[in-house]
């Protein structure tokens, strides 16, 4: 790709950016949120057309200009959201669009026998037959891969592809792409996490801004060096510093249970104290919380507030007790994407908007205002659609509308997903300030670096239990986490 | 102002309507109201004298007739005693000056409305009448006025459109939840039969006010208990809300017919008619009641809790309830709420046409929703206004009503207002998609 411009009504997205791909290599597209790396990559999968600029696959010119043309190019690009019909089996979801069939008949041995090859090929054990619905994340992205590669690709682009798998997953997955690197496949990697980038990819390409602001192999760089091309400017440490001093108790659960997710799950969090959640992705970490967010109803097992039992088995209880949960899934459970972010903002407060029967709507925007200047939340708008606004600036309106109810636990859950490196540090010292302001804090986090960085102490849960606790986290390791995940 | 056209555009498109029609109805004609009927009055004193014979012609219409009562009344009034008011056909007016000339009498004046003018005893009264030829003709002047805008029509289109436009308020609510109810017109039927069954029951023809009261009661609060029910199943059980109302609308047409036997319900009391056609310090009481109820659903909508509620739970139902947002108290509350209207749309209706009858409101549910639709509200919930749902009705009604007054028949004036419905849809969904590339 040479010279590639692209200009949306208002913003220049990209501006002369030129990237090359060679055969068999890993390339990781960087930059933060807004950077353009998701233009770049809908050029090439023919969502979006370059205004100027070439785009050469193998020295011959070509014009990409519908997602059935980069197919036939060999391009596939796996986007961050899965293209998967959930009612349909994993069989029927890779030939979709271009069903064997003779007479109008599908032939469905053939399409048996060619998805069992391109599931061995990438070595994912899932049967064809099974519906996508019922597989596992991971799994149901094994199955993206392996349509990818049915297409006879050259080229793939995978974008944040680790955003929502597991370590072993995530190792499952390089495993994947060095194979597919030694069939001589080129692959574009795009991902927030720069261990992967470190282990995985063999070269950089960074955009900041629209523009590429470096090209290097990564074995010339160091993490403190990347991280500064892709910010624009040094970064002394990833989490902020805090002395951290508990008060009393706050928030108790004992034996906690609902259905395998969660089984006897006892622990407890004091005033002023952040406690990381680590585990893997379906250890029951998510689940526990919304238990004690009342978001779904407990089997059994009780929660202490202040040393008294409180029942919790709705969301309104919770807000009550002053519990409450950002979720792990901002866009569908967070905020209401179409609605203005005063009205997502006011949403759980209106009570204490209210004057008498009708709504104080000035001071719900004077309040709005304040947490905006606060939280230092960048909008054009008050009104403006919360879906306009990048993962951070989300993520800091879902904690205003919290932070109104005045919370005394607050639980985070992967309060950094989806968001970039710069943003990322902003959110940690809102939790820090947070927790020095005296409020009870839980993180479920599935990046290791961050529960360990920015948690007092740390609980560690497998399959719906709790496995350990870890009270020294200065010296806590990934490995030591992960061993006890997976003690017996 | 540029918030307000986004919010309400369609009003823009309602407005282009209402010129349209009137450039296609203009016609020139003279007026007949008050102010031209003084005017007449004017000329006439200062120009003849109090013993002088004055002839008020109209024709046997409501306008024409009542101009030439207003001025022959007004001129009696003034001490023109010899003022004669003849108000009916050509034949009358033939006879009245018959019996003028065999009396002996010279009209001075005679004063008419326009479609008078045309009469020819009018135009030949000085060749019949040789006597009368020095009679001075007064005729308000002839003004290009569109049949659109006259007072008579604009009052048939709120008319037409009232049960409608206020039904479609419960159908906005329960539309912005995502929901969708399609018993309402079933509803209406419903409604007046239980209405005016009561009232027949409380003395039909003989009964008085009360009886009305009573029966309008009785008739919103059952259409309210259905309309929450289904809201309870839609609520509790998570049926589909198609599913559901669309059961109710089966039922209470059923029930409906079952009432009445099948019959219409004639045995009603006078004052029946107060609310659908009679009139409050000179207003319809349609109109007070339009803007009565739609200013309180607007206030409802945009500066309670309640409302908000209302369009979280559509935009975003998991995130609504993990805001605190009794989603389930919500929906049933839209719902009753959608068969409250719908009960009072039935009571309307039976108001306008003096009768309670099983096959009232056939088809309405889906004009309702055409009105919230075109009103811009969206189908899949979270977005909408309720005032955009006023604009929507009344460009239905208005299409309808300038179609009729340029002599488009019914069957053309449905495929239009198809079109018309699948345009605003489209236009809908240009603007949120244009409004999604420039965010």
């Amino acid at each position: 790709m040479q010279g590639i411009r692209k200009t949306f009504p208002g913003v220049v997205a990209l501006d002369e950016v030129d990237l090359t791909l060679q055969a068999g290599e890993v390339l990781a597209l960087l930059g933060e949120n807004g950077a353009g790396k998701s233009t770049l990559i809908k050029m090439l999968g023919g969502a979006h057309r370059p205004d100027s600029g070439s785009i050469e696959i193998e020295g011959s010119d070509a014009k990409i200009n519908s997602p059935q043309k980069a197919r036939e190019l060999g391009i596939s690009v796996i986007y961050q959201e899965f293209n998967l019909v959930p009612d349909l089996t994993v069989r029927e979801n890779l030939f979709l669009g271009r069903e064997k069939s003779s007479f109008g008949f599908l032939k469905s041995s053939d399409e048996q026998a060619e998805a069992e090859a391109l599931l061995a090929r990438i070595g994912a054990k899932i049967d064809p037959g099974e519906l996508c619905r019922n597989l596992t994340v991971a799994e149901q992205q094994m199955v993206e891969i392996a349509r990818a590669l049915s297409v006879n690709a050259r080229i793939v682009v995978m974008d944040e592809p680790s955003a929502v798998l597991t370590v072993p997953e995530v190792e499952k997955l390089f495993e994947i792409i060095r194979e597919l690197k030694s069939q001589g496949i080129g692959i574009i990697y795009i991902s927030h996490r720069l261990d992967e980038i470190f282990t995985i990819a063999d070269r950089t390409v960074v955009l900041r801004d629209g523009r590429q602001v470096g090209e290097e192999k990564l074995s010339d760089l160091s993490r403190e060096q990347l991280i500064e091309m892709m910010v624009g400017r040094s970064m002394e440490a990833e989490f902020p510093t805090r002395e951290s001093d508990p008060g009393e108790e706050k928030l108790r659960v004992e034996n906690l249970n609902r259905g395998r997710r969660v089984r006897d799950v006892s622990f407890s969090v004091r005033a002023g104290e952040i406690l990381g959640f680590a585990g893997l992705v379906g250890a029951g970490r998510t689940e526990t919380m919304r238990l004690i967010a009342g978001i779904d109803r407990k089997e059994s097992g009780e929660v202490f507030l202040n040393q008294n039992a409180v029942e919790i088995s709705d969301p309104r209880h919770a807000i009550r007790a002053r519990i409450c949960l950002l979720t792990e899934d901002r866009k569908s459970e967070g905020l209401i994407l179409q609605h203005g972010l005063v009205e997502n903002f006011g949403l759980p407060n209106l009570s204490g908007f209210a004057s008498g029967l009708f709504l104080n709507q000035k001071k719900e925007r004077e309040s709005f205002a304040d947490y905006t200047e606060q939280l230092r939340i960048k909008i054009s708008d008050p009104d403006q659609e919360a879906g306009s606004l990048s993962g951070g600036n989300q993520q800091k309106v879902v904690l205003a509308k919290w932070l109104v109810q005045n919370a005394d636990v607050i639980i985070f859950d992967e309060p950094t997903r989806g968001i970039d490196v710069g943003a990322k540090y902003e959110i940690y010292q809102l939790i820090h300030r947070l927790a020095d302001e005296g409020k009870a804090i839980i993180m479920v986090s599935s990046e290791l670096p961050e529960v360990i960085g920015m948690s007092d102490r740390i609980v560690v849960m497998h399959e719906g239990r709790k496995k350990g606790e870890i009270e020294n986290v200065a010296d806590a390791t990934q490995e030591q986490i992960f061993a006890m995940a997976m003690a017996d | 102002m540029k918030k307000l056209l986004s919010n309400y555009g369609m009003i823009l498109v309602l407005i282009a309507l209402c010129l349209l029609f009137s450039i296609l109805t203009l016609k020139r004609e003279s007026p007949t109201g008050a102010a031209s009927s003084d005017r007449m009055i004017e000329q006439v004193t200062a120009g003849f004298g109090k013993e002088e014979i004055i002839l008020a012609v109209g024709a046997a219409n409501k306008e024409s007739g009542e101009f030439a009562a207003r001025v022959a009344s007004g001129l009696k009034e003034k001490g023109w005693s010899a003022t004669r008011e003849v108000v009916g056909t050509p034949r009358d007016l033939r006879q009245a000056l018959d019996r003028l000339q065999e009396e002996g009498g010279t009209p001075s004046a005679i004063v008419g409305s326009g479609d008078v003018q045309k009469w020819s005893v009018w135009e030949k009264i000085g060749t019949d009448y040789p006597a009368f030829a020095g009679v001075r003709e007064f005729v308000p002047e002839a003004k290009l006025w569109p049949d659109f805008l006259k007072r008579s029509n604009l009052l048939a289109i709120v008319d037409r459109i009232v049960v409608i436009a206020v039904i479609a308020i419960g159908m906005t609510m329960v539309i912005l939840t995502g929901g969708i109810d399609l018993s309402v017109g079933s509803l209406i039927a419903l409604s007046a039969v239980i209405g005016t069954l009561v009232m027949k029951a409380m003395g039909g023809l003989e009964a008085g006010a009360g009886a009305v009261f009573v029966g309008f009661l009785c008739a919103i609060v059952a259409c309210g208990l259905i309309g929450g029910g289904g809201g309870w199943l839609v609520s509790r059980f998570r049926v589909a809300p198609f599913i559901t109302t669309l059961a109710i609308m089966m039922v209470a047409r059923g029930l409906a017919f079952k009432l009445t036997g099948g019959f219409s319900i004639y045995q009603v009391p006078k004052s029946l008619t107060w609310l659908g056609q009679g009139t409050t310090l000179g207003i319809p009481n349609t109109v007070i009641l339009l803007v009565l109820l739609y200013g309180a659903a607007h206030v409802f909508m945009s500066h309670t809790k309640y409302g908000r509620y209302i369009y979280a739970v559509g935009g975003n139902e998991e995130a609504a309830r993990l805001a605190g947002v009794p989603v389930k108290k919500v929906i049933i509350f839209v719902y009753l709420v959608a068969g409250i209207c719908a009960g009072f749309g039935g009571c309307i209706q039976a108001s306008q046409l003096n009768t309670g009858a099983p096959n009232l409101g056939m088809m309405f549910e889906l004009y309702v929703i055409a009105a919230v639709v075109v009103g811009g509200t969206s189908l899949s919930g979270g977005s909408g206004r309720i005032l955009g749902t006023l604009i929507g009705a009344f460009i239905i009604s208005v299409i309808q009503n300038g179609m009729n007054l340029i002599g488009f028949d019914s069957y053309t004036q449905q495929i239009v207002l198809g079109g018309v419905i699948l345009g605003a849809v489209l236009l809908d969904r240009i603007r949120s998609k244009a409004a999604i590339s420039a965010a």
